[in-house]
């Protein structure tokens, strides 16, 4: 009796959140990102799976799967996204190491200035880069004028920008910037005094490349390359507006179909391959950032 | 320093400076001129004016730039909310389950925005949830595509935090709500304003998942950018590029400029 009048009474919000707590230690924070997550992600994703592998139908049905899947459109959509992907990763790989070698090791005026333009790219669309191109090399474009102008031909000699090489050009710009930025974090945490060492023992620089910076680099660079595999693969904006005939992606063939055919059955299965595609890409670059050692699998 | 003869490092340089005028500075400064072109017939453009700026704030292009402004930041907003619980929730975790988590919230940057959208369009089109056609299923699209990169962010963020300035406060007998409005947000204000600003970023660049499901009221800018340059307005579409770029980069440099005056005597005290 006694107890009972001298003890304060358990505040009954308190309690709640304590019982809350102990049921649900330190990550009772996740029910709102998980909820949203499962309502406008996993649920979406789920029923364009089902919608690919039932065919619209109630039960499971393969078949009209698998038609789309052997058709030729298809085909040809999945090797032009791998060649392009494979193209324009290698060549992101061999541009962001030149540069970022110099940027690092060649001093330079400016510097920081290139190094900042670069990395401005990061945070704009893709599709700017193919606008630009077509005033560039476009067949009325600056080069093209120019060159006519001096040659006297007739027609625009140069003739590369609505076909592979124009989407592969377009994504090695766009995406050198994401290869660049984790090889200057390795090369800055790179000893010099090495490279000294090196010099001063006669190495010259083609071999201190080769035997310093490139095995230094190469968590990096498997980092930034599988990246790029991932972010070339998904690529859409720059297909788009290259606007070629002859240059259809997965992500390209997701869109004709779905908003120019209404054909969302098969859309649904091309999204569905484009998906295991992505997923299996992004499973490596998990791999590699985690052989680099961070911590965190950052996109950007 | 890695190059001591003069003509191998006039070389060296001579390419690089070569290669970052081709593929960044010449774009960049090529969308600027056709922004302001009238006429482009031989090799450089002529009747230079404000023409197409004027056109684009006239007609139903200006409006782009408000849908994506809307859109940016409300999506951006929500995820950035949404991010920071998620990555709270998994501080420091370990197993199996916080490693699916943590894939889960991540995975939204591996998956096509076109695929993206087709799936919101599916999903949205049929009941229980009719939005179809509405501005809110937009908003979605890029809530969706930019909250992995926000929750990386802000993982990315905690992991920088240093722990023992939040057991200090533990230790002195601050409550987790305490510690989490008064120790932990604060110290984590800089990483939160960056993911804010490139998340914003982002969607003002997103064209996939857009140009699967925009309703004819809120037309973005990429897709309104593509629609003038596919019917060949190319002009007035530079024009609105330049918009997009000046928004973004405005927008970035006042997320930078906000952090730094908020938090003067922070992290910069030991340089000022």
């Amino acid at each position: 009796m006694a107890d009972a009048t001298t003890r304060p009474l358990p505040h009954p919000h308190r309690t709640l959140r304590h019982t809350l707590r102990a049921a649900l230690p330190g990550s009772a924070w996740v029910v709102l990102p998980l909820a949203l997550s499962a309502l406008v992600f996993l649920y979406p994703l789920a029923l364009v799976l089902h919608e690919a592998l039932t065919g619209g139908g109630a039960g499971l049905d393969t078949g009209p799967a698998l038609r789309v899947l052997g058709a030729h459109i298809f085909r040809t959509a999945l090797t032009n996204t791998l060649r392009i992907a494979l193209a324009s990763t290698l060549g992101c790989l061999v541009i962001g190491f030149a540069l970022a070698v110099v940027l690092s090791y060649v001093p330079f005026p400016g510097r920081s200035l290139a190094l900042r333009l670069i990395e401005t790219f990061i945070a704009l669309p893709t599709f700017l880069v193919t606008l630009a191109f077509t005033f560039l090399y476009g067949s009325a474009g600056i080069v093209n004028e120019t060159l006519m102008q001096a040659t006297g031909a007739a027609l625009p000699p140069l003739d590369f920008l609505y076909s592979s090489w124009g989407v592969i050009l377009a994504e090695v710009t766009v995406y050198t910037p994401f290869v660049l930025r984790p090889l200057m974090a390795a090369f800055s945490t790179l000893d010099r005094a090495q490279i000294e060492v090196a010099a001063s023992l006669g190495a010259r620089a083609p071999m201190i490349v080769r035997r310093i910076l490139l095995p230094a680099a190469l968590p990096a660079l498997m980092a930034g390359g599988s990246l790029c595999l991932l972010l070339t693969v998904n690529e859409f904006g720059i297909v788009l507006f290259i606007g070629a005939k002859g240059v259809i992606t997965l992500p390209l063939l997701v869109y004709s179909k779905a908003i120019q055919e209404f054909d969302y059955p098969t859309a649904c299965v091309v999204a569905s391959a484009n998906l295991v595609l992505s997923v299996g890409l992004y499973a490596l670059y998990r791999a590699m950032v985690g052989r680099m050692g961070g911590g965190h699998a950052d996109l950007v | 320093m890695l190059i001591w003869s003069r003509a191998g490092r006039a070389a060296v340089l001579g390419v690089t400076a070569l290669v970052v005028l081709v593929l960044y500075a010449a774009p960049l400064a090529i969308i600027v001129l056709a922004a302001f072109a009238g006429q482009w017939n031989g090799v450089w453009p002529s009747q230079m004016g404000l023409g197409n700026f004027t056109a684009v704030f006239q007609g139903a292009p200006g409006e782009a730039v408000w849908a994506s402004l809307v859109t940016g930041l409300a999506a951006s907003a929500v995820a950035l909310v949404s991010g920071t619980a998620a990555a709270l929730a998994l501080r420091g975790g370990r197993g199996i389950g916080r490693r699916a988590l943590d894939l889960l919230f991540f995975l939204p940057s591996a998956v096509p925005s076109v695929s993206v959208g087709l799936a919101l369009l599916v999903a949205f089109s049929r009941p229980p949830v009719l939005l179809n056609g509405t501005a809110l299923i937009v908003v979605i699209a890029h809530f969706v595509i930019v909250s992995a990169f926000a929750f990386g962010a802000v993982s990315a963020g905690l992991m920088q935090l240093p722990r023992d300035v939040e057991q200090m406060a533990e230790s002195l007998g601050a409550s987790a709500g305490y510690r989490l409005r008064r120790v932990t947000l604060p110290l984590l204000l800089p990483y939160l304003a960056a993911a804010f600003g490139l998340s914003v970023a982002l969607s003002m660049g997103e064209l996939g998942a857009t140009s699967m499901l925009y309703p004819p009221g809120w037309v973005t800018m990429p897709v309104s950018i593509f629609a003038l340059t596919d019917r060949g307005d190319v002009f007035e579409g530079s024009a609105l590029t330049v918009i997009l770029i000046a928004a973004t980069l405005v927008h970035l440099a006042l997320v930078q400029l906000a952090t730094r005056g908020g938090r003067a005597g922070g992290r910069r005290s030991g340089t000022a």
